[in-house]
């Protein structure tokens, strides 16, 4: 009897039809909950590709849903406005400045998590009143400041200060490399590292998520930047970037809300490849920070 | 390969008033296997990297091969070190792992090639070449740290607790392994460890060291015969050695009716007996029996009484059960003197 019992397949216990039936209303709430607020974030989303799709008078009525398509729409947009222009110059505005945040932060990161000096306390508290610190309050010396340069009007007021340290991805990034365990660096020094081949030989292999979340945050907050963009260039058509182009472009053709949203879109496009091809780098630097963006 | 010397060295922290490393005064032969041994903060690890050049040096002087190296970094002292965790790459393969220090020293790719497989070969470590260190087991990457160490043929090995996350039994055999390596390759060898099993059985000299001060530098049997205080005589052997303070008159010591002659004066001695010189027999210490520990052949048994816990060996197969009353007689002749200050008592050897 118990040798049968030992040698008849393992039957799978089923779960009592109250615990099925609970764990089957949890799931149904769940997905429910989770349904609701991705359409909530979608929404905005897709009437902006419904309506890039429209004619413009159907863009003014109650319709939804575009009868016929009209993909001509995003060749129009391209005639009515130079978006390769502000494409280049959002480019030009995202790139440079990103990489000078990138050059800039990750050696003082660095010098504030891994190496000790003294003063290096002090120095971090600078860095996290400047992390505080509203752009708006500096904006006014810093203006007269690129005034005298001569550089208003010019994309350069955009870029420079990047290269001078930015406070977020320094905190960020000094947050990330206290993580790092000493040993790495310790070996890597017995090994015959001095600091700057450990910075850039060890420390950046190890700090890959939080450098390309650092990065992502960068390149979305100069793509989305429309204060310092409208100050700097807002007189100086040739340098309008995306922002500035979009929102003088629903000025002029307001009641276009077809061809508006088609160069909405087309802005929008770029950000979001990026965001979902590092989608991965970007939650995991910003979880393994313990920073919230 | 090269001495080692510490001359008075002391490191104390930024922040702390005692040093974690006391005016150590130590000196390695070319070419010898030296322990540091000792409890949770008694400084072996700060010593090591005092020699390693991972912690500055805030008195005394460190020298290698006769050069004093105190103020240079690291990468100019010609050391390679085995870390606790290994510290292994996780992005490199590991032919990349242990070729690292010589990619930083520009060897040609070539002979970076051959010194890595030369080193894969010595541990076996062939067929690992291409896997990440994620892929191995925690004995392969404590042998890819060993490699990386080894491949630079450096004057001096350090090595910080680099079994202590291995299971017993692969400590054990990683043990040999290492004991066998630095016999074969000669290398002066600076061993930290808080395991004396481990210093014992490694150790050509073990230096056992507490609160930042070195008690005492011997080879591990003298340690274990001749201790010069009470805490290496706690420390060196397990189960530790029986202390108990008991009072001196007339040149003697009195232990459950037996007598131990002390060489000199009155008042208190401390008296340690190994739980091998500690007896069951008819007559003697009554306690009684709280544990028996069996290891096979032999067994510790745990007392009360009235000196407070001992433990004495016995065979096992005379080993009492627990809660029975038992007499303790002490082996006299095996029995080590200290005075009230813990220091050996002079004039008795064993």
């Amino acid at each position: 009897m118990t040798t049968a019992a030992a040698t008849a397949p393992l039957a799978r216990r089923k779960p009592p039809l109250a615990v099925r039936r609970r764990r089957f209303l949890v799931a149904v709430a769940n997905h429910s909950l989770l349904i609701a607020v991705a359409v909530l974030f979608l929404a905005p989303f897709a009437f902006i590709a419904l309506t890039a799709l429209m004619s413009t008078n159907q863009a003014l009525s109650s319709h939804l849903w575009p009868q016929p398509f009209r993909w001509s729409n995003f060749v129009d947009v391209w005639s009515k406005a130079p978006l390769l222009r502000w494409a280049l110059n959002t480019a030009m505005y995202s790139g440079l400045a990103t990489l000078g945040v990138l050059v800039s932060s990750i050696p003082v990161a660095y010098a504030l998590s891994r190496l000790r000096w003294r003063g290096r306390d002090a120095v971090f508290l600078v860095v996290l009143v400047a992390l505080m610190l509203p752009p708006q309050v500096s904006v006014i010396p810093v203006y007269v400041l690129w005034a005298k340069l001569h550089l208003v009007g010019t994309l350069w007021p955009l870029i420079i200060p990047s290269w001078l340290g930015d406070a977020f991805s320094i905190f960020l990034l000094r947050q990330f490399f206290l993580t790092i365990p000493e040993e790495y660096l310790d070996a890597a020094r017995v090994d015959g590292c001095g600091e700057l081949r450990i910075l850039t030989t060890v420390v950046l292999r190890l700090a890959k998520p939080a450098i390309a979340a650092v990065a992502l945050f960068s390149i979305l907050y100069t793509f989305n930047d429309y204060f310092l963009p409208l100050l700097y260039v807002g007189e100086s058509p040739h340098h309008w970037v995306a922002s500035i182009g979009l929102s003088q472009f629903r000025s002029l053709h307001q009641v276009q809300w077809n061809l508006t949203m088609a160069a909405t879109l087309l802005v929008m496009a770029p950000v979001i490849v990026l965001f979902f091809l590092a989608q991965k780098a970007f939650v995991e630097g910003v979880t393994l920070t313990g920073v919230k963006g | 390969m090269a001495d080692v010397s510490f001359d008075r060295a002391t490191r104390i922290y930024p922040g702390t008033e005692a040093p974690a490393v006391d005016a150590l005064e130590l000196e390695i032969p070319d070419g010898e296997f030296m322990v540091l041994v000792g409890p949770s903060g008694s400084g072996k690890t700060t010593a090591l990297r005092m020699l390693a050049g991972l912690e500055e040096v805030d008195a005394g002087a460190v020298l290698i091969g006769g050069r004093d190296v105190t103020d240079l970094p690291a990468k100019e002292r010609d050391v390679a070190m085995v870390f606790q965790n290994y510290a292994l790459y996780p992005y490199l393969s590991v032919a990349a792992n242990i070729g690292f220090p010589l990619k930083i020293a520009h060897v040609k790719k070539s002979e970076r090639e051959r010194r890595v497989r030369e080193a894969a070969e010595l541990l076996g470590l062939v067929d690992y070449l291409a896997r990440k260190p994620g892929q191995l087991s925690g004995g392969q990457r404590q042998r890819v740290a060993m490699g990386r160490a080894i491949v630079r043929e450096p004057s001096v090995f350090l090595m910080d607790e680099p079994l202590s996350n291995l299971d017993a039994k692969l400590r054990v055999q990683m043990r040999a392994d290492i004991a066998a390596l630095q016999d074969r390759l000669g290398t002066t060898t600076v061993y930290v460890t808080h395991d004396q099993a481990e210093a014992m059985t490694l150790g050509d000299r073990v230096a056992v060291m507490k609160d930042g001060r070195l008690q005492q530098c011997d080879e591990p049997r003298v340690l274990y015969e001749r201790p010069v205080n009470t805490f290496v005589a706690g420390f060196i052997g397990s189960p530790a050695m029986n202390l108990c303070t008991l009072p001196c008159s007339n040149g003697a010591v009195s232990f459950g009716g037996s007598r131990i002659p002390v060489p000199a004066g009155n008042g208190e001695v401390v008296v340690g007996l190994r739980p091998e010189s500690l007896e069951l027999a008819g007559e003697g210490l009554p306690a009684e029996v709280q544990v028996v520990e069996e290891l096979g052949a032999d067994a510790y048994v745990f007392c009360a009484s009235a000196l407070g816990r001992l433990v004495a060996r016995t065979e096992a197969k005379r080993a009492p059960a627990r809660g029975e009353r038992v007499a303790l007689r002490p082996v006299a002749e095996e029995a080590h003197l200290f005075d009230a200050g813990g220091e050996r008592v002079s004039g008795i050897d064993h």
